[in-house]
């Protein structure tokens, strides 16, 4: 297509099948997000409305200088990195054997979802009565949710359990496009399995792999569920979610919440950044890659 | 190739129950929950002392639950088949057509996915209590499809991605049109990466309490999760951990449904042969 009037069509068409996306995320998304930012740089407290007032940074300079967050970005960069890592490596084993098993395939690939398939916070219900000391089956005599070491093993323990299959699910729908006829045709040649794993399956995977990698570690993150119910971020092991909440919905201070919440997206933002640095881009690479 | 099945069968059935331990064991637990008298709630054990039904007769007797149930499989059936065929489209266009704005898309598609939901939770309250939102199924349905909308378009630009463009230049030659192009040529090849959208963004619909509690104030719309915050036990005064559970093993079935409906279609080998032919 190199005709002007073939890019003036396919620019229209463009428009067309991005329309409904586009009008859809700004109109739900963009009052609030824009909202955050503006409260973000003002003192808004609803203990306090009358003395709502434009202080510009103020809010981030109070946050940062914080051991709390400094504390909470810590803890939350130890579980996503921990649970992302640990997940990548199990997803890819559950997505082998969903993709491979010969017996019962339909009942395994089923099975294997029902934890991601299971409302969070009851999952984390469970987990919770399950290390509660003297009454729940895992914990015994001991208090493993009260020290922060075994509390935040804990929730990755419950985290890892929970959002595996969705990184095995995205793992499996990439290892599905791997063309058989060349594994056969590697096989022989004489390439051992690891390296046709290594040197057809996996290249052929990395856009699903980046895709899943990238949504959990930004959903990781964000981590709040599990730990609101499993610690209520006591014993040191508040996430940066369970802090802005604290501050918005519990201490409503809105500046103080969404300065938070800002400073949470940067933080992904520039996790994001550091992985597409890492392994190439999954998005804005060009439409004409393929050639 | 036949005298080595047998074995192959018996290995794979060892690993398959590997995989069903792993994700059963914790499930059972919850089922188990389910099970227990009031009384044997806390006794520490796994399975069930003395097993009851009396915690799925009460919530099955009860509207309580059964509306909220309706209000789930409605509103997150309805923002799945949206935010799949939206999300098509755009990841459509992305992948493959050269246009202005198409880095701003996805840079914004990004932001979404990154901010914080509890920060969002506040203004869309305000917003959908003035537009008269409130309560209603578009006003779950509209934030679920937009909070899905990244994860969609993420995916489905890399399936597309991966699908050869000769395949579409044959159809163009045939004489289609890029909207047949995209219907009979992509969206068939790009099956396993549309279906695993789907079920990925039924679950996020399925589960998401956050919304469901901050955005319904009666069963008209409130789903199930946030209807578990409200559940009191089998009367007023118990404590309705018992209750939670059963209700959790209810609904975790039409996922089951849903997962086992969909799964065939992820399979290999469509888009190798293809590529031959």
């Amino acid at each position: 297509m190199s005709g002007n009037a073939a890019t003036r069509a396919e620019r229209r068409l463009a428009l067309w099948l991005c329309a409904p996306a586009a009008s859809i995320m700004l109109a739900v998304a963009a009052f609030p997000i824009l909202y955050a930012v503006w409260l973000s740089l003002h003192r808004a407290d609803l203990r306090a409305p009358d003395q709502t007032a434009f202080i510009g940074l103020d809010n981030y300079v109070t946050v940062l200088s914080s051991p709390i967050w400094w504390n909470a970005f810590g803890v939350t960069l130890f579980i996503a990195a921990v649970s992302t890592a640990i997940e990548l490596v199990l997803g890819m084993a559950l997505a082998l054997v969903m993709h491979r098993t010969i017996v019962a395939r339909g009942l395994v690939r089923t099975v294997t979802l029902i934890p991601y398939g299971i409302v969070t916070v009851v999952a984390a219900f469970s987990w919770r009565y399950a290390w509660t000391q003297h009454t729940g089956w895992l914990a015994g005599a001991d208090a493993p949710l009260a020290g922060t070491g075994s509390a935040i093993s804990i929730i990755v323990l419950a985290e890892v359990w929970k959002t595996t299959p969705f990184m095995a699910l995205l793992l499996l729908a990439g290892l599905v496009l791997v063309p058989q006829d060349v594994l056969k045709a590697a096989a022989m040649d004489g390439a051992t399995p690891w390296q046709r794993f290594r040197r057809i399956t996996l290249p052929i995977m990395k856009p699903a792999i980046l895709v899943a990698v990238l949504f959990r570690v930004m959903d990781a993150f964000r981590i709040f569920d599990n730990i609101f119910v499993l610690t209520d971020g006591a014993h040191g092991t508040a996430s940066v979610s369970i802090v802005a909440y604290n501050n918005l919905i519990q201490g409503l201070n809105l500046g103080i919440g969404s300065a938070l919440s800002v400073l949470i997206v940067i933080s992904i933002a520039l996790i994001v950044l550091l992985l597409l640095r890492l392994f190439g881009a999954v998005g804005p690479r060009t439409a004409r890659g393929w050639g | 190739m036949a005298s080595g099945t047998g074995r192959r069968r018996i290995g794979w059935g060892l690993v398959d129950l590997l995989v069903v331990g792993y994700a059963l064991v914790p499930a059972l637990w919850i089922l188990s929950l389910s099970l227990k008298s009031n009384e044997t709630m806390t006794d520490g054990r796994f399975l069930p002392h003395d097993p009851t039904l009396q915690h799925y007769a009460a919530i099955l007797g009860d509207g309580a639950f059964l509306r909220p149930l309706f209000n789930s499989i409605g509103i997150a059936l309805i923002s799945t088949f949206f935010a799949v065929v939206i999300g098509g489209f755009a990841a459509y266009a992305i992948a493959r057509l050269e246009f202005v704005g198409r880095r701003t898309l996805v840079g914004a598609a990004l932001l979404i996915a990154m901010f914080p939901q509890i920060a969002l939770v506040s203004p869309l309250f305000k917003i959908e209590i003035a537009l008269g939102l409130f309560d209603t199924w578009p006003g779950l349905i509209l934030p679920y499809v937009t909070f899905a909308l990244p994860l969609a378009i993420y995916i489905l630009t890399a399936f597309f991605r991966e699908i050869p463009r000769g395949l579409e230049k044959a159809a163009y030659m045939d004489g289609a049109t890029p909207m047949q192009a995209f219907r009979h040529v992509i969206a068939p090849l790009a099956m396993p990466g549309i279906v695993t959208t789907a079920i990925l963004v039924f679950i996020f619909c399925w589960n998401d309490f956050l919304f469901a509690i901050s955005l319904t104030s009666t069963t008209a719309s409130r789903t199930v999760p946030a209807a578990l915050a409200f559940f009191t036990g089998s009367s007023q005064f118990e404590n309705p951990t018992g209750s939670i559970a059963a209700a959790a093993v209810i609904i975790t079935i039409p996922i089951v449904i849903f997962v086992l409906l969909f799964q065939r279609r992820i399979v290999a080998g469509i888009t190798s042969g293809a590529v031959k032919g």
